[in-house]
């Protein structure tokens, strides 16, 4: 299997796009190396400013370059993009809904080393509920770079999320990518798996180790999670009757608790929601911390398993 | 001073005291708002808008305007007093200010007030915002100014002083700043809440042409802009030294008037201390 950085295919995109249109300018905070926006810097130093560690000044003057016509994305780690400055995305930008690119690297528990301080698990949670903003947690490398030209055809606030490890090239996500379209990745009867981000290719896994037992799970994969793609999330739990939903973020306000609000309104299944438990994360690599807090194949395995039992006893109560 | 200066001063003195009213009114009516740090600012946004900034009413979005960004955004009221008069939208307007509907938010909101250039409200927001602009214009080679108003209570934000940096180091010398230096914030006098003196020497060391005046004075305020337009290569800070609640008697000098309206019986009194002669 082949291993590339979501953050790459961001930078990459966002050369492309330099290069087509001359409006579009990055914002730095001091981390362009590790966002890789340096590679960037590299070609147009002229549109490439580095705001110092200031992420609240850096939110707010982008949106005063995005009143003036430009299209900055305005790239730092996602606790600083989320936590530190999320008055400023709110208030500076997502109210007045401006044309600016939030691209947040080192994203959830795959951040490693640098420990709970700097792993975003709760960035999609803060991010989803503005008013105005779309969130886009893409899969893999190319469709990172697929997201950063969707964001920039897209007028208005976005926030884009991308971690720091490098993660599996996974071939049946890289279709034609639509904010707010699902991607249904394998057809199934007996249970949805619902993954976003790099959970994919785990969520691909689990279908397999669950194809072996007899199981046939279908797996839908959302690189945005909002607008959310409730069509597809109902049409597919119509169908299966009951949700797995996998994610490296936290299970409080992220894609498991979406696809639960749409699913408890419009058809209600029962549902088990893999991510990070409610708890802070800590030093490691990003592969071992993936399996400690609970984020593999066999983790969404086992609670599509514990589900479908659920389901039989229920069935043979009622018989 | 000759006699055109004289009545240049004397009709903007006018125009101050009118929009004074306006802003009680506004306030009054709403039973919400803050009248305080309103009044304190009236001279600096109504040299900008009747004697510094090139900028058309019936064209809001002219690319070569000059920018007027309110960073105390709770100081709405003269902000939209003096759009109001200058035509971006019709004076009654003013009577939903902060009602459902209205597009006369509490605090600025770009996206709904013809002439608002940038939603503020959370403090510290609209310097940065401003000096994103001023980049933004620097790189399409424009030659328009912005200004931008900042509290004094204002500065005690760390985001202005990331600010203060960044406005240094792109060299953003067509932005033009004030301080509405009253020196009294919510809870009190700014020296007692959190010191910000001595401010003059802190914008000069963050890199900023700095200038102190009184911010009640048409003439200090239009000569040193105009003198700062001639000290371009860094922006500018003006230090505008001036009365919180100006122009009230009760209200001059009363932290209590942040934001506190007046009651029918005070707001009457104002009034007329408003109507006599200058």
């Amino acid at each position: 299997m082949q291993y590339k950085q979501t953050r790459q295919g961001y930078v990459d995109a966002l050369i492309e796009l330099a290069r087509e249109n001359p409006l579009v300018v990055v914002l730095d905070a001091d981390v362009a190396k590790a966002t890789r926006t340096c590679d960037f810097e590299k070609v147009f130093p002229e549109r490439f400013f580095n705001c110092g560690v200031q992420e609240e000044n850096m939110m707010s003057v982008a949106a005063g370059l995005a009143l003036e016509g430009f299209i900055p994305f305005a790239t730092t780690f996602g606790v600083f993009a989320s936590c530190r400055a999320a008055d400023q995305v709110r208030n500076s930008i997502a109210y007045p809904k401006l044309n600016v690119k939030i691209a947040a690297t080192h994203c959830g528990i795959s951040t490693g080393g640098d420990g709970a301080s700097h792993q975003a698990n709760e960035d999609i949670a803060i991010m989803r509920s503005f008013p105005n903003m779309t969130v886009l947690v893409p899969g893999d490398y190319e469709e990172a770079r697929q997201a950063t030209r969707a964001a920039a055809a897209y007028s208005g606030p976005v926030y884009l999320r991308l971690g720091r490890d490098t993660y599996p090239v996974v071939e049946q996500i890289h279709g034609p990518f639509e904010i707010g379209k699902a991607k249904q990745l394998a057809e199934g009867r007996d249970i949805t798996i619902i993954t976003t981000g790099i959970m994919v290719s785990e969520g691909l896994a689990a279908a397999r180790l669950l194809g072996g037992e007899g199981i046939s799970a279908e797996l839908i994969h959302m690189p945005t999670l909002k607008p959310l793609d409730e069509e597809a999330i109902v049409d597919s739990a119509r169908r299966t009757g009951a949700v797995v939903t996998a994610e490296e973020h936290s299970i409080i306000g992220g894609l498991g608790e979406a696809v639960a609000a749409c699913l408890a309104e419009r058809c209600p299944v029962p549902l088990r929601r893999v991510g990070v438990r409610d708890v802070f994360g800590e030093s490691g690599m990003a592969q071992e911390l993936l399996t400690l807090y609970g984020l593999r194949a066999s983790h969404i395995a086992a609670a599509a398993r514990e589900l479908l039992k659920g389901r039989s006893n229920a069935l043979g109560r009622t018989a | 001073m000759s006699r055109i200066e004289s009545d240049r001063w004397t009709s903007l003195h006018a125009k101050a005291r009118e929009i004074r009213r306006s802003i009680l009114t506004m306030i009054h009516r709403a039973r919400s708002g803050h009248p305080g740090g309103s009044l304190s600012a009236v001279e600096i946004v109504v040299a900008l808008y009747y004697h510094l900034m090139r900028h058309d009413p019936k064209n809001p979005r002219w690319p070569q305007r000059d920018r007027f960004i309110l960073s105390k955004g709770h100081c709405a009221p003269v902000l939209y007093a003096v759009l109001a008069d200058c035509g971006y939208f019709p004076k009654e307007d003013l009577e939903t200010f902060r009602r459902p509907g209205s597009h006369l938010q509490g605090h600025p909101a770009q996206h709904k007030t013809p002439g608002v250039e940038a939603s503020t409200g959370t403090l510290g927001l609209g310097l940065s915002t401003g000096l994103g602009m001023a980049l933004g214009a620097k790189l399409r080679g424009d030659s328009h100014d912005y200004y931008i108003l900042c509290g004094d209570g204002e500065v005690q934000e760390g985001q202005v002083w990331e600010a203060a940096m960044f406005g240094h180091k792109y060299r953003l010398d067509n932005v033009i700043a004030f301080i509405d230096r009253n020196y009294l914030q919510t809870d009190g006098s700014t020296e007692q809440v959190m010191p910000l003196d001595p401010l003059r020497p802190k914008w000069e060391a963050f890199g900023w042409n700095t200038y102190e005046i009184d911010g009640h004075s048409f003439e200090q305020i239009i000569g040193t802009v105009r003198h700062a337009q001639l000290q371009r290569g860094r922006p500018a800070m003006i230090i505008a030294r001036t009365t919180k609640g100006k122009g009230v008697s009760f209200m001059e000098n009363e932290a209590g008037w942040h934001g506190t309206p007046p009651n029918s019986e005070q707001y009457e009194r104002a009034m007329e201390e408003l109507s006599r002669a200058v």
